[in-house]
Parts: C-alpha cells; sequence; structure tokens
C-alpha cells in the first residue's frame, strides 16, 4: 500500500510522508493531526493540515459547526482532509453520507436555515452539479428573497478543478459557474495559509460559501509564519494577495495555476520582464481594486485559469479591467485557460488541455511585445 | 418453471384481498408476509437472519464443494453455453488483475475501478442479450465492456490512453463508449447511467411503437447495472417509477458488493433490502446470488424475457463481492480482509 502512496499526489492519494506521520499518530490518543510542528529553520504545514486543522478548530470553538458529506467520517475523508475529526467530535458532528448529494445539500441547507452551521462536503465538485439547485436557488438566494430574514450559514467544500488523467466527469473547474450567483461567495485558495485562513472565515461567515480546493494541492507543503498557527487566524474575504511584486505585467491566477504563474514569473525575471503575481483568493467577490491598482501599475494583463475560457472567470477580470482601467492598457488584456475540450483521458492529452507554465510565459511576452505571434493552441 | 419462483420475490400487495370491515393490523407495512423477517408493527423492519456478504451456497458452507445434488433451481446450461460463460468470466477477472498490475507499474494512471469477484453478474446477465440490447454501466465497467463484445484489446488500448482505444484514449477507464456493441457508457457519477438507460428503453419502445420498426425477437432490452450506494440516490427511484409507468424494456441490475467506497451498505440505508423497492413501484423486485452465474443467469432468462414481451421492468439484486478496493487508490482499511463478513443488524 505504501508503494501506491508514494506515487504522484494527483492520482488521488496522500504521499508517503503523511501516510507514515498518520499512521504514527493514529497510534497515539487522539488521531487528529497536532497544531504544533516540529521546529525547522520555517515552518512548514500541507494545504491537508492546513483544512484539517481550520476544521478542528472551528468546531471545536462553536458547536453548531457540523460536517456531512460522503466518507468524512470512519473513511477519515476521501482525501483525509477530515481525519480524527469523527473521533474527535463523534458521529453527530460528523456525518457519513449515503449517495445522496441533492439529498444532504439540501439537509445542510435546511439545517442553516434554522440554526445551525453546517460543512458541505463534496467529494469533487463535479459532484455538486447533482445538488446545484439547493446550493443555487435555496442557499444563495434565500436571504434575499426572505428580505434578509433567512440567513445561510453554510459552507460547501471540496476539490474542484482538473486533477491527473480521472477524465472528463471528474475535472471541470466550477469557478466561474459559482461565481456567476449574486448571493454565493466562491473563495479558491492557493497555499496552507489561504486554506487556513479562508476556511477558517468561510465557516464564521453568515452567508453560503463555496470553498473551492484543488485536490493536487492537498500535499504540497508550504512555508507559514507564526501567526497562521493561531486558533483565531483568519482572512478576510474578498481580498486578494499579491504573492509576488513587479512592473511589467500584472498575472492574475487562483488555485493550483498560482504556483504555475509564480514558476513563469522566474522564468520572465531571467528575461528582463518583471511579472507581478496576483493570487486572487477570492473568486467572488472579486478583488477589483487590487487588480485594477496593479495594472494601473504594470499597464498589462494576462489571467490564468484552469477552466473552460468561454465565461470565464479571465472574461471577467479582463472586463473589469477594461472597465475602470482603460487608458491604462498599454496592450491588449489576455486570458489563459484550459482547451475547449471536455478533459481528455490521455495523459499526453490531458497535458495539452491544461495551460502549461510555458503559455503563461508565452502571453507575458506577447503582452510585453517581446516574442512571436500567438499559438493556436494557446 | 419460473426463475422468480427459485428466489424471494415480493409482488406489490394486493390490498383488495382484505375482507371488508377487517382493518389491517400495520396500515403502513404490506399484507405479505417474507419470509426470515421479522416484524413488528409501527417499527422499521429488522433483519432477523444474519446478511452474509457472499451467499452463495458452497461459499456458505450449505453445500459441499463438487456436490453432485442437483440444484432443482438451476436451468440446464449446454456444455457449449457453460464454456461461454466460464471463458468470459476468466477473460474478466485475468482483465482486471492485468489492470492493476499496469497500475502498479505507472502504466495505468488516473482512477481504475475493477470488478474482481462480481464476474457471475456481467456474464450471467451480458451473455444473454442480443447486438441490438442495450448496456449502460458506472465506473466499474471494464468487464461489461468485455462481456458486451468490445475487444478486450480496444478497452485495454483505452486504458493506456491510446488511439487504438475504443474511445481513442479520450474517455478512460470510466467512460467506455461502444456503439456498435451498444455499450451506452462509463458513467462516473453515481446514478448517472440510470436515466440514460431508462431512456435507451424508452428508444427501444417508441422505435416499436411509434416509428413502427418491428423485431420478431420482441423489444431490444436494456440492461443498467449499478451498486448498492446507487439505490439511496434520488435518480433511482425516479426512474424505478417511470419505467413501470411506461412499462419499458429495462432491468435494473443492483451489484450489491455491501460497500460504497469505506461506507457499508448498511450504515447508508435505512432498509438494506433493495429488491423490495421494486414492488414499492409495482414491478417485481427479485434477489438472487450474485457470486453463481447459474443462478444469475436463470434470473436474468426471465427478466429480459418480461421486458423482450413488452411485460415492463424488473428489478434485480445481485448480492456480490468485490474482491479488491473501490479502486486502485482506496486503501481498502475498513473491509476485514480474509475472511466473509457476516454482520447482523
Amino acid at each position: 500500500m505504501l508503494g501506491i502512496a508514494r506515487r504522484k499526489v494527483g492520482l488521488g492519494v496522500f504521499s508517503a510522508t503523511i501516510l507514515e506521520q498518520a499512521l504514527q499518530r493514529a497510534l497515539t490518543a487522539g488521531s487528529v493531526l497536532p497544531k504544533k510542528y516540529s521546529t525547522t529553520a520555517k515552518e512548514q504545514m500541507t494545504v491537508r493540515e492546513a483544512l484539517n486543522t481550520a476544521l478542528d478548530e472551528e468546531m471545536s470553538a462553536d458547536p453548531k459547526v457540523f460536517l456531512m458529506g460522503e466518507e468524512v467520517g470512519e473513511y477519515q475523508g476521501a482525501y483525509k482532509i477530515s481525519k480524527g475529526l469523527l473521533e474527535k467530535y463523534g458521529p453527530d458532528r460528523v456525518l457519513d453520507t449515503p449517495i445522496t448529494e441533492a439529498g444532504f445539500a439540501g439537509i445542510g441547507v435546511g439545517a442553516a436555515y434554522y440554526g445551525l452551521r453546517p460543512v458541505v462536503e463534496f467529494m469533487t465538485f463535479n459532484f455538486s452539479m447533482q445538488a446545484i439547485d439547493h446550493l443555487i436557488n435555496s442557499a444563495a438566494k434565500s436571504n434575499y428573497m426572505s428580505a434578509g430574514q433567512i440567513s445561510v450559514p453554510i459552507v460547501f467544500r471540496g476539490p474542484n478543478g482538473a486533477a491527473a488523467g480521472v477524465g472528463a466527469q471528474h475535472s471541470q473547474c466550477f469557478a466561474a459557474w459559482y461565481a456567476h450567483v449574486p448571493g454565493l461567495k466562491v473563495l479558491t485558495p492557493y497555499s496552507a495559509e489561504d486554506a487556513r485562513g479562508l476556511l477558517k472565515a468561510a465557516i464564521r461567515d453568515p452567508d453560503p460559501v463555496v470553498f473551492l480546493e484543488n485536490e493536487l494541492l492537498y500535499g504540497e507543503s508550504f512555508p507559514v509564519s507564526a501567526e497562521v498557527f493561531d486558533s483565531s487566524f483568519c482572512l478576510p474575504i474578498g481580498k486578494a494577495k499579491i504573492e509576488r511584486e513587479g512592473k511589467h505585467v500584472t498575472i492574475t491566477a487562483y488555485s493550483k495555476m498560482v504556483g504555475y504563474a509564480l514558476q513563469a514569473a522566474e522564468i520572465l525575471s531571467k528575461e528582463g520582464i518583471s511579472a507581478e503575481v496576483i493570487n486572487l483568493r477570492s473568486i467572488r467577490p472579486l478583488d477589483r481594486d487590487a487588480i485594477n491598482a496593479s495594472v494601473r501599475k504594470t499597464n498589462r494583463l494576462v489571467t490564468v485559469e484552469e477552466g473552460f475560457p468561454q465565461h470565464g472567470v479571465g472574461a471577467e477580470i479582463c472586463m473589469s479591467v477594461i472597465e475602470e482601467s482603460f487608458e491604462y492598457l498599454d496592450a491588449p488584456v489576455e486570458r489563459i485557460a484550459g482547451a475547449d475540450v471536455p478533459m481528455p483521458y490521455a495523459a499526453n492529452l490531458e497535458r495539452m488541455a491544461v495551460p502549461q507554465v510555458d503559455d503563461i510565459v508565452r502571453a507575458a511576452k506577447r503582452a510585453c511585445y517581446r516574442s512571436v505571434p500567438m499559438a493556436a493552441a494557446a | 418453471m419460473s426463475a422468480f419462483s427459485a428466489v424471494r420475490i415480493l409482488f406489490p400487495p394486493v390490498v383488495a384481498a382484505r375482507s371488508a370491515g377487517e382493518k389491517p393490523s400495520a396500515p403502513f407495512l404490506p399484507s405479505l408476509a417474507v419470509p426470515g423477517l421479522t416484524r413488528s408493527p409501527l417499527r422499521a423492519p429488522r433483519l432477523g437472519r444474519p446478511l452474509l456478504a457472499v451467499s452463495s451456497d458452497v461459499l456458505s458452507g450449505q453445500k459441499p464443494l463438487g456436490s453432485n445434488s442437483s440444484p432443482s433451481s438451476h436451468a440446464a446450461v449446454s456444455r457449449e453455453e457453460a464454456l461461454v460463460l466460464y471463458e468470459d468470466m476468466v477473460l474478466g477477472r485475468v482483465f482486471e488483475d492485468m489492470c492493476a498490475q499496469m497500475y502498479y507499474r505507472g502504466k495505468m494512471f488516473g482512477f481504475v475501478h475493477l470488478y474482481n469477484g462480481q464476474e457471475a453478474v456481467s456474464t450471467g446477465f451480458i451473455k444473454l442479450l442480443e447486438a441490438t440490447d442495450s448496456v449502460v454501466s458506472t465506473y466499474r465497467d471494464h468487464v461489461h465492456a468485455v462481456s458486451k463484445g468490445v475487444p478486450a484489446r480496444a478497452v485495454m488500448a483505452e486504458l493506456f490512453g491510446k488511439t487504438t482505444g475504443c474511445c481513442r484514449g479520450q474517455g478512460g477507464s470510466m467512460h467506455m463508449f461502444s456503439s456498435t456493441h451498444n455499450l451506452l457508457g462509463g458513467f462516473a457519477f453515481i446514478g448517472e447511467g440510470i436515466p440514460v438507460a431508462t431512456g435507451a428503453a424508452f428508444s427501444s419502445k417508441y422505435r416499436h411503437e411509434v416509428l413502427k420498426q418491428s423485431n420478431p425477437k420482441g423489444l431490444d432490452v436494456t440492461v443498467a447495472f449499478f451498486g448498492d450506494g446507487t439505490c439511496n440516490n434520488g435518480q433511482f427511484f425516479e426512474c424505478l417509477n417511470m419505467a413501470q409507468l411506461w412499462k419499458l424494456p429495462i432491468i435494473f441490475v443492483v451489484e450489491n458488493n455491501l460497500w460504497a467506497i469505506g461506507m457499508s451498505h448498511l450504515r447508508a440505508t435505512s432498509d438494506p433490502e433493495i429488491w423490495k423497492k421494486g414492488p414499492a413501484f409495482g414491478m417485481p423486485g427479485v434477489h438472487v446470488d450474485g457470486m453463481d452465474v447459474l443462478k444469475v443467469r436463470e434470473v436474468a432468462m426471465e427478466a429480459i424475457g418480461r421486458a423482450r414481451r413488452g411485460e415492463g421492468p424488473t428489478l434485480v439484486e445481485c448480492e456480490t463481492y468485490r474482491f479488491r478496493g473501490h479502486s486502485l487508490a482506496d486503501p481498502d482499511e475498513l473491509r476485514k480482509a480474509g475472511k466473509l463478513e457476516i454482520l447482523f443488524i
């Protein structure tokens, strides 16, 4: 089984180190991942640990918070995000559901209407399509329809977007779909700090929040500052983060693409192009102020996303910049997105269907008028 | 002799049989006594017998291996038919084992869900179908594809992402399609295939009645395969209703292997006896030992015959077991290894 565990994280299995740590911890009392980590020069935290500890702390602080979803309890979470929570909080607060997304999403919304704070997990956000009526019609719209009488403090969370080789029905990015709807908040963490701070904020938020994680990021480790470990640590919803400052071109990205954008920025810096990378963190509300301020500084924009291009997040960002900062643009705005095709299964095709670091580099160069004309695929 | 008499079957209760003035003792429970169940009024029914994961007579020790006592319930198969069944099951098993081997060597990737242990269900049903009949499956679809006639080479090539695969590498393990063999998928979402299958059955009836395309053999039949977890999903119930309402030529085959990833069927389902859900919608519900290909085949013959004659759908619950985890990435920690699970409720 460790042989399987050592495969790429992208196959939906946690890395070997997590497995070994988890096995050790499972043997000691209290199998929830501990908050204190062995000190090294820089504290590290994986996204998985960040989510697990955030859930644990919020459930501990507020007895109205409960977790519901498939395999969240005895299986310790389909991707082990809810490891140890069943032992700690019991089956009344960590509920394994049957395979009934429409049913349990609706049950979560009803519980939220009536005073509780559910966290509903979708094994992947693809499965949320079976429940989307409840996310939109009974969660997002009720505060408005009831003229503020009903608030729905619910969080829908789970992995979103492409993994590795999981085919067309398991690979779609839903950020644009949910961000389209007034009444929803849509968050897309990238790093461990994002995951922890934004999940806590989402659980504390009085409105429905769609929390889009990424399966391939679960095992990735990020350096975090000491304040991130505090149980009151929280990030504001609706604020983007400048991951890397730059002068020549603004690159916006969210979730896994932030990592790609940072790699692209590194490559570009060697060629004399200083790219500013914005980690959006929040798709709805979108931090238009931060994006526009950045474009007014750099005068060029490239948006990056993994999802389908038409009506995507990039389309909204480009339009926002055109509306508010048109005079500041020195080049046409450009969006890099996934290919306009259902995700193919074959590995080589899948690589071509998702933006790669090269695509971002080329787009940035185009914005700076430094390179060859646009290739058909990008 | 009806195959359905060899297994427990519950037809919809005949309400009119009660004499005038007599009040039923338990108004919400059917008046038909079901052997093996103890009932008390106004409480949820509980199983009075152990629920075996594998209920084969041989494996449960009720019949010694190699026994010659003629199973009166088994329809006779000719040597040729038996060889076809045997080859199909062995092919399915060997195919899946090779997938596992390739996966662990890093040549196969993504989600791979293997069918080891459940071969009798696929073979028992699909080997009775014609080329024009259709099969709809789930992500656990390799063996259904192979049984239906998709060349094993094409299925394996698909799993490697090659252009010679049955979907040119675009679909992958969970999305096997073949229009030539009327394999209509391969779906990742639980329950997704059921409405699609119901639609295929609708199309069969429509072609016959509206377009007047007659087939001397009777209606083209659709077989929908899905698992125990799916039986709690809304789409299942919606389609049971419509299939019976419109008398569609479909067989709903539940491959009840008692586990949905790590979720036990008994933890997820208020009444675990799935075959009973058929009569709730007015169709026969049949329970069969899914580890015995001859028993499955017998039930299948009757259900397929009903559908072909236009008598409508059947719900068949096949009790079976998967010998491997949910998928090759599943650590499978929650099932007890090495033993048959015997659970008392």
